[in-house]
């Protein structure tokens, strides 16, 4: 056996994967962290170094003014309180549409249930912007949604959907239903039947045998498939800039027009440190229901 | 058991799936450039889109962007997947895991704007990369797509039986000629799904390139995105057609395929 051609093959198998996550996943967040208390500077990078030589010694320019600033100016923390309300109710009616559609699938005999599950892949697999831009066709005031509502009498005015949140929450939806279907069909297609025919024969109603049954199973799927919804919607960007309004606050905007139309470089990495602070708890959630999914 | 609700709710959530798109691969074919005025079926449209120069270019770079993004990160992600599911004695599996997880969630804004930091920061010591153009998008991309292929390959790996690959070892087959007489063919499936899935990603990246993108390399969605913002434009529904029927022809064939094997 040449066991020390096989080490080392293995190590470098090892590392060169590691090496490239290391080098452009996790060091860029440190360097996100060091310029987010550095300060704004006019110059080329347009922040301060995060240490200098004075003297021969070494000193830190280490600032928390970029927080402070933050904290002061009410727009931050309404962007960060408005990010989570959208990405809350936006996950919570997903969830609506989700889950009645992930049983359904995972409920249907065998041809139709893979092709039902090929049907809820497709529209991921066509462009995400497109599908967004389809919408402000259907949705504006001229639109094929207000030209249907009133040809059918259902109106009598043109609704006003385009560039409020409605429009917002109909386009999360629409994107991200399939991040919450997959995993809670997976998780609702190991469903043992004995469990509810055992609940049924001993008297209980379909709607008890639910809640009592499958709701509390399914669980683990629940959980990971909302956070797949949360945790990316909190920094979503193009959802609330082709279909919201102005007032559309979300955090994932802020931090764009700060970085693109301010050009102030610590203050959007500021912001990016707050965000991935309120997402650590999401993402702990979300790995741990992942686990339990794959113990069941 | 059958809740009785579930299959209108299913058939409206499918409603909802598909409305949009079918509605923007019929307005493709609307004369008129308002939605609400149906003006006769033309195919101007695609001809216009084939016209725009702007469009075509940027057409032809995304691809290329997609194809050799989506070729590294399948090496790269199948190495890990490798790591994660078949090296028994790997210290600091939980926090490959986590690596391998974070791309998935973290918001585009934020490693949009890691990457382009780290960029700027390694330009300023090393003088490496030098300006942000196509070699920054590209390591970019093959950052994210990585993630994606890693998830895809290692559910393969963990699904498969790996008593054949032992069995080769035992009867003293090198490791790496297992891996590619035993593991790789065994993996292929997953290797192409997760190929597709990195190019599909890649092609349909807005945020992280307009980050870590410099003047000169402007991708399809960026173009698509500054289109859009100034409202419905009929040449981008022909676009949007044109990927709907090349994403529907390779889905279809490949299902058929698929089922022919079996």
């Amino acid at each position: 056996m040449n066991a020390r051609g096989f080490l080392t093959r293995r190590n470098l198998v090892i590392a060169i994967p590691n090496f490239w996550l290391i080098l452009f996943f996790m060091i860029p967040f440190l360097v996100v962290l060091k310029i987010s208390v550095a300060e704004s500077r006019i110059a080329i990078p347009p922040y301060s170094p995060l240490w200098d030589w004075v003297d021969g010694a070494m000193k830190f320019n280490i600032n928390f003014d970029n927080y402070a600033y933050m904290w002061e100016d009410s727009l931050y923390i309404n962007a960060y309180l408005s990010s989570i309300k959208i990405a809350t109710i936006a996950t919570l009616l997903t969830l609506l549409l989700g889950y009645p559609m992930a049983y359904y699938i995972a409920r249907s005999p065998e041809p139709r249930r893979s092709i039902l599950l090929l049907l809820v892949v497709l529209p991921f697999w066509t462009s995400f912007l497109l599908r967004v831009y389809a919408w402000i066709g259907i949705l504006k005031t001229n639109g094929i949604l207000n030209a249907v509502l009133l040809w059918a009498g259902i109106i009598d005015e043109p609704l006003v959907i385009m560039q409020t949140n409605v429009a917002v929450y109909i386009g999360i939806v629409y994107t991200y239903l399939p991040f919450l279907i997959l995993p809670l069909y997976a998780n609702l297609v190991k469903l043992d039947d004995t469990l509810l025919e055992a609940s049924r024969d001993l008297g209980a109603s379909r709607i008890s045998s639910f809640f009592r049954i499958t709701l509390p199973l399914s669980m683990p799927g629940i959980i990971a498939g909302s956070m797949l919804v949360f945790i990316p919607v909190i920094g979503e960007y193009v959802i609330p800039t082709l279909l919201g309004g102005p007032d559309t606050l979300m955090i994932g905007k802020v931090l764009w027009n700060e970085y693109f139309s301010n050009r102030d470089w610590p203050v959007a990495s500021a912001v990016a440190i707050v965000m991935l602070a309120i997402m650590i708890i999401p993402i702990m959630v979300l790995r741990r229901a992942q686990s339990k999914g794959a113990e069941v | 058991m059958k809740l009785r609700f579930t299959p209108v709710v299913a058939l409206l959530g499918f409603l909802f799936l598909y409305g949009p798109i079918v509605s923007l691969v019929i307005y493709s074919f609307n004369k008129s450039k308002l939605v609400t005025v149906w003006g006769g079926w033309s195919t101007k449209w695609y001809a216009e889109l084939f016209a725009n120069q702007q469009i075509m270019d940027a057409a032809w770079l995304s691809l290329k962007i997609g194809v050799i993004s989506a070729s590294v990160a399948t090496v790269l992600g199948t190495m890990m997947a490798m790591v994660l599911v078949r090296f028994k004695r790997v210290r600091g599996r939980g926090l490959m895991g986590g690596m391998v997880t974070g791309p998935l969630v973290m918001p585009d804004v934020i490693i949009g704007l890691s990457l382009l930091l780290l960029f700027v920061s390694m330009e300023s010591l090393f003088g490496w990369p030098a300006g942000r153009g196509l070699t920054t998008i590209l390591i970019a991309h093959i950052t994210f797509n990585m993630a994606f292929v890693t998830v895809v390959v290692q559910s393969r790996l963990s699904d498969m039986d790996d008593s054949i690959e032992e069995a080769a070892l035992d009867l003293g087959a090198s490791p790496t000629r297992v891996f590619f007489d035993i593991t790789l063919p065994m993996i292929a499936p997953a290797l192409i799904s997760g190929w597709l899935l990195a190019f599909t990603l890649s092609l349909d990246d807005l945020v992280i390139s307009s980050f870590v993108s410099g003047p000169g390399a402007t991708t399809l969605p960026m173009v698509i995105f500054s289109k859009v913002r100034l409202g419905v434009s009929p040449d981008i529904n022909a676009l949007a057609a044109l990927i709907v029927a090349a994403v529907s022809i390779g889905i279809i064939t490949s299902a058929l395929l698929m089922r022919k094997k079996r």
